[in-house]
């Protein structure tokens, strides 16, 4: 049989066989966590906790503020020692709230765990994905109770689980699905039954053969199927799963939900799955700290807040001086420059490249090769975008879509002229969605 | 030749020159029935713009502003490129109003690469925007110049240059004070100043004077110095910066020779009349 797959895309080295069969450990729980109140799209929470307050594990420390916002839990016992700007991912300081651990790891009695999903509506359990704080954490950390409330008139007929983990390196979900499977799957029947959805897919590549037994197993006489796909990026993309799973394409501009489907991660479905049997929000989260540059790479399972030094330290620390530190995943994570920042909902892995690895890239013109129309999966003509935004024609540009583009990376990878195409299409993006603004 | 051949061109030389005659007098009718009045003044005074269209004055090139002088909707010293207002006016028949004064971008950072900290190696795209959106860019200080060039980039009159010290050099005599690269700059760095006014604060970070002193070596820490020492008022501190103004300023260069970081740059009035 042939596997499902979509349209175009990269076959970019996976470099995951140093990450894919360790077991995930539990770091020691840190000195101090820094958590940002705006670690998801949408406004950022509001502080419900003030300096000096003591928190426990697990209780609300900030508020969701409007519908696209998530509430806020602590993710350690102990002290609220300074609500005040601090590094941010984004490259900017940005409110947090800090706390000290007082070393008890004191869990909030407020916890109600064991729901039972038959004694649950869809109302209830929409309402519990909110109070669990979460948010898609692929990467894009979209709040997800969002995408269960879909607009009147529209059905989710699907819900499908992104556990393609296309990007090179990262080895996180492929662990989750190994060790995590029943709160995974209990996670995604509580999506279904909050979207009323009849059948409920899991996407995954096929070099996670041990990840696609276990799910089968787990999936076994329940509406799931467990779908094995191409090696191939972007797998993982909203648009490019659904394809895969169902063959239906997510119209230019649109959201999947015009399809009658919602996609998830498999690491937000497990985040839901273990509120569900625990009662603990989302606190930690499990990430791959990987790379030339780490000695001991691991899959590791952090509480929310914690610096990416303390993360690097407990994987041996560097091995020589860093070249390039990138949070998540190659293709589309952010680089960093200093290791203050906190791991937040949102982050997949730490990858520390070395001195070596990181070239000056030699910015060439475009030779009108084609090749980056040939693998852009949003068949969009990438060549023609960087023109446009390096010259600042952000008219043109917006005629020929570059609003759909998802800067998945694909262009950039394949250049041979090594041009920043993605760096160039999202600067002309976040300069044409100013000028709208401004109106 | 045959006859018959020789008919056919004669035939064809005949339809040709009637439709001709017949299109011809056509069109001469229509010009003068349809014609459309322009005011010959639009030509008169596009010729005396510069003809850059940089679209300093906000309209779209040299003819549109021509277009709105005439029309009485933009004032004969709307170009802000042009020195010659008196001939422009003189074509719309009005009074030569005093004419604005000339004024030249200044950019209002002095922390190049040897002055001010960077954070980060930047390797992406040669553009001031493009590096602002990653992370708010390599320099450490959020308001000094980024040092990738939209401002030269964007002057259509070559006034503008990159020193090696990764700052933009402004030629005063090529400057026009079209005022494109102040719209060009993502920190807003660039501002049009008197060209006979020379001391200027050349930086505008707000953040207190410690956190300046940490990332660069000559940016403003808003000590008051400037501010106790003018004679003419012309400077005050606001949000840990000084700012002058120009009209007060007499270009005395106290406010020069006492500035503890050297961020107030400019020459003495008496010194340049010398030279």
């Amino acid at each position: 049989m042939r596997l499902r797959t979509f349209k175009k895309g990269i076959h970019p080295p996976g470099n995951k066989e140093r990450t894919a069969s360790l077991p995930i450990e539990v770091l020691p729980l840190p000195q101090q966590v820094v958590l940002p109140l705006g670690q998801h799209l949408g406004a950022p929470s509001e502080p419900v906790v003030s300096v000096g307050a003591q928190v426990l594990t697990g209780q609300k420390i900030a508020e969701a503020k409007g519908m696209v916002s998530v509430p806020l839990h602590a993710s350690i016992s102990g002290r609220v020692v300074a609500i005040e700007p601090r590094p941010h991912a984004c490259g900017q300081l940005t409110p947090a709230i800090v706390i000290e651990n007082d070393g008890n790891e004191r869990i909030s009695s407020e916890l109600v765990s064991n729901h039972n999903l038959d004694e649950l509506s869809a109302e209830q359990i929409k309402d519990l994905i909110k109070q669990a704080g979460l948010v898609g954490m692929g990467g894009a950390a979209f709040p997800t109770h969002v995408k269960y409330s879909p607009p009147p008139g529209k059905q989710i007929e699907y819900v499908i689980l992104n556990g393609a983990e296309c990007e090179p390196y990262l080895t996180c979900d492929h662990r989750l699905m190994v060790e995590r499977s029943s709160d995974l799957i209990l996670g995604l029947l509580a999506f279904m039954k909050a979207a009323k959805a009849q059948k409920g897919f899991i996407g995954v590549e096929v070099n996670k053969p041990d990840a696609i037994a276990n799910l089968k197993q787990a999936a076994a006489g329940l509406p799931i199927e467990v779908l094995p796909l191409q090696v191939k990026y972007p797998q993982g993309e909203e648009k490019m799963l659904i394809y895969a799973a169902t063959g239906r394409v997510v119209p230019v501009g649109a959201l999947p939900i015009e399809t009658g489907v919602v996609v998830n991660n498999v690491a937000t479905a497990a985040a839901l799955g273990e509120y569900l049997r625990t009662g603990l929000p989302l606190v930690s989260r499990i990430i791959t700290v990987t790379g030339q540059g780490i000695p001991n790479p691991k899959n590791v399972e952090v509480r929310l807040g914690t610096l990416i030094e303390d993360v690097i330290n407990y994987c041996g620390g560097f091995k020589e001086p860093p070249g390039r530190i990138i949070l998540g995943g190659p293709m589309t994570g952010p680089a960093q420059y200093r290791l203050d920042i906190p791991v937040m909902k949102g982050t997949s892995g730490i990858l520390v490249q070395t001195r070596a690895e990181v070239e000056k890239p030699d910015h060439a013109p475009c030779i009108r090769c084609g090749r980056c129309v040939d693998v852009c999966p949003y068949n969009l003509l990438p060549n023609y975008l960087g023109d446009y935004a390096e010259h600042d024609k952000l008219g043109e540009a917006e005629k020929y879509g570059i609003l759909d583009c998802r800067e998945c990376g694909s262009c950039t990878y394949i250049c041979p002229s090594r041009r920043p195409l993605i760096q160039l299409i999202k600067n002309a993006k976040s300069k044409i969605m100013a000028s709208r603004k401004k109106g | 030749m045959e006859a018959g051949s020789l008919q056919i061109v004669i035939n064809s030389i005949a339809i040709l020159a009637f439709l001709g005659v017949v299109f011809g007098s056509g069109l001469a009718v229509a010009s003068r029935k349809l014609k459309v009045e322009s005011d010959p003044r639009i030509d008169e005074v596009e010729a005396l713009l510069p003809g850059a269209n940089c679209g300093g004055c906000g309209y779209p090139g040299c003819r549109g502003l021509a277009e709105a002088i005439v029309s009485g909707a933009a004032p004969v010293t709307a170009c802000p490129v042009t020195k010659d207002y008196s001939s422009i006016a003189e074509v719309m028949g009005v009074e030569a109003t005093s004419a604005a004064e000339r004024m030249i971008a200044k950019v209002r950072c002095a922390g190049g690469k040897k002055e001010a900290q960077q954070r980060f190696i930047y390797l992406g795209v040669e553009d001031c925007s493009a590096a602002q959106n990653l992370g708010g860019g390599a320099k450490a200080c959020a308001y000094g110049c980024l040092g990738l060039g939209n401002c030269a980039k964007v002057c259509p009159f070559e006034a503008i240059t990159m020193s090696d010290n990764g700052l933009p050099i402004v030629d005063e005599e090529k400057c026009t004070g079209c005022g494109l690269c102040v719209k060009a700059c993502p920190r807003h760095l660039i501002t049009l100043w008197p060209v006979d006014k020379s001391v200027t604060v050349l930086c505008m970070n707000q953040d207190k004077g410690v956190e300046v002193r940490k990332v660069c070596k000559v940016g403003c820490i808003g000590c008051r110095i400037c501010e106790k020492q003018c004679p003419t008022q012309a400077i005050t501190v606001e949000n840990n910066l000084a700012r002058i103004d120009p009209q007060l300023c007499t270009e005395c260069g106290i406010c020069v020779t006492k500035c503890p970081m050297k961020t107030i740059k400019g020459e003495k009035k008496q010194e340049r009349e010398v030279v």
